[in-house]
């Protein structure tokens, strides 16, 4: 009884750790996008706020919690008011089968350092993502507006095309580390991170997963000079907030995955496995930032024959050879 | 505590069924089948069966009822009048339904189903892979070409219908 109960407790303590760490990094990515994209647009960005704008998130929120909660003329209330929390939720339970360092021992116990290690952690993201579509898709049509109609079915159409080629490009990797369990994956790239062994896999995964995050240039659900905001256009104040939060948190599981599967996650020289894993993932969001600045957004015919003409067969073809590989050489 | 999950997460699952297939509002509809598909999943879980849970809710969940949601929203369908079926429409889906409940009482009370070893399904990924593909790896050969053979004539389809449309295709 007693060891459950302790292990319930380090569970809840995790659980909460991990929560507030994401949150955080969330807010604050938001500063970083913001700063970072003006320094590329020759701006200043936020500067008001504390210094550096330091202060900009804590201002955001109080301002988006203070803000009227408007529910649109003949919008579906019920829907409405769930979509949010569908994308916000789902993005950031993702981040509990991604480990974050080697098993620690305090007072004679194991605790590995992963919410939970499930025998199919990688499954459980995919369930996860593919069940984010609905917040946008409900969002968008439970609005009554045609923007948000558009948005939302553009949506849903181009996170269920990207997630198959995201999906077959982690195949390959699941092949090489022999187990779908996340934890097992890290292990498997001990002094030697998948992207040395797999490069197509992860082009296929980088692009796949900018587009399930429906960022530029895949931001066709809330193409501003169209659908205005796309699925979210009718929503207001940490409704709105909280589609936001979904996206940061997006970009965060992103880097987490990709440090994850591809980057050798916590394993690194020198440096605690933490501080490594939030450096990998600094990077890959600086990345995104920065793709975000560079690039225009893709037309719609291009962006479906990005992911089933090119980005699928190619991962099938990855697997086709890392299978024949396997094959005559072994891994 | 297990058997109140269980009897709790049943009664969801049959609750959502039953408001799914009786909703005249068709969204409403699919997403009560969501919770229902959901709940599914919680129980494989409970069992101890964490790959069909994924499964199901990528497979079921995930991709089907998002294309289901699709249709729904690009057609925009009217909520159907009140119809009474005909009774030759009716009556045998009835008695179908009557042999099928007869059935499933006769089976529980005949073998109330906890001496059959559900080994299978609480196997591991890897475990499972190597016994489908041990012993009925022709099936899913099988299968496959199905799949293949339904993906070419949607193909088919497809393309037919955009030369009529255009007429110069």
């Amino acid at each position: 009884m007693l060891t459950w109960i302790l292990g319930f407790i380090i569970l809840i303590v995790k659980l909460a750790a991990v929560l507030l760490v994401v949150l955080f990094i969330a807010a604050y990515l938001v500063w970083l996008e913001r700063k970072f994209l003006a320094r590329l647009q020759i701006r200043y960005g936020p500067n008001r706020a504390g210094i550096f704008g330091l202060l900009q998130p804590v201002a955001d929120i109080v301002k988006m919690i203070t803000k009227e909660d408007t529910v649109p003329d003949g919008a579906d209330k019920a829907l409405f008011l769930i979509a949010p929390a569908v994308v916000a939720t789902t993005a950031m339970l993702m981040f509990s089968v991604v480990p974050f360092g080697p098993d620690m021992t305090l007072l004679g116990h194991r605790i590995p350092l992963v919410v939970t290690d499930l025998n199919i952690g990688l499954l459980f993201v995919f369930a996860l993502s593919s069940l984010g579509v609905y917040g946008v898709a409900l969002g968008g049509w439970a609005s009554n507006s045609k923007y948000a109609l558009l948005g939302g079915i553009r949506g849903a159409a181009q996170m269920i095309s990207y997630e198959l080629s995201m999906g077959l490009s982690l195949i390959p990797v699941v092949m090489m580390s022999r187990s779908l369990s996340v934890v097992d994956i890290v292990q498997a790239q001990q002094g030697h991170p998948f992207i040395f062994f797999q490069p197509l896999a992860f082009l296929i995964f980088v692009v796949s997963a900018m587009a399930e995050s429906k960022r530029i240039p895949f931001d066709l659900p809330e193409a501003e000079n169209e659908l205005v905001a796309g699925y979210h256009t009718e929503y207001s104040g940490m409704r709105f907030g909280l589609f936001f939060l979904g996206e940061y948190v997006h970009i965060m599981v992103f880097g987490g995955l990709l440090a994850v599967l591809f980057l050798g996650g916590w394993h690194g020289p020198f440096l605690p496995p933490l501080l490594w894993l939030l450096i990998k993932i600094f990077l890959v969001s600086l990345f995104m930032i920065w793709v975000r600045g560079t690039l225009p957004r893709l037309r719609y015919d291009q962006l479906m024959t990005l992911g089933w003409k090119v980005l699928i067969p190619l991962a099938l073809i990855n697997i086709l050879v890392t299978g024949a590989v396997g094959l005559l050489v072994g891994f | 505590m297990y058997g109140f999950f269980f009897y709790l997460i049943s009664a969801v699952v049959i609750g959502a069924t039953a408001i799914a297939i009786t909703r005249r509002n068709l969204v409403h509809a699919v997403v009560y089948l969501i919770v229902s598909y959901f709940g599914t999943a919680m129980l494989f879980y409970l069992f101890g069966a964490p790959l069909l849970a994924a499964l199901e809710i990528i497979i079921y969940a995930g991709a089907i009822m998002v294309l289901f949601l699709f249709v729904i929203m690009m057609i925009e369908i009217d909520a159907p009048e009140e119809v009474m079926f005909s009774l030759g429409q009716w009556l045998p889906a009835a008695v179908f339904g009557l042999i099928y409940v007869v059935a499933a009482i006769a089976m529980i009370v005949e073998t109330p189903g906890t001496e059959i070893s559900l080994s299978m399904l609480v196997a591991s990924p890897r475990q499972f892979a190597l016994y489908v593909f041990e012993h009925h790896w022709f099936l899913i050969e099988v299968i496959s070409i199905l799949l293949m053979v339904a993906l070419i004539g949607a193909l088919h389809l497809g393309k037919a219908k955009n030369r009529d449309a255009d007429g110069h295709r």
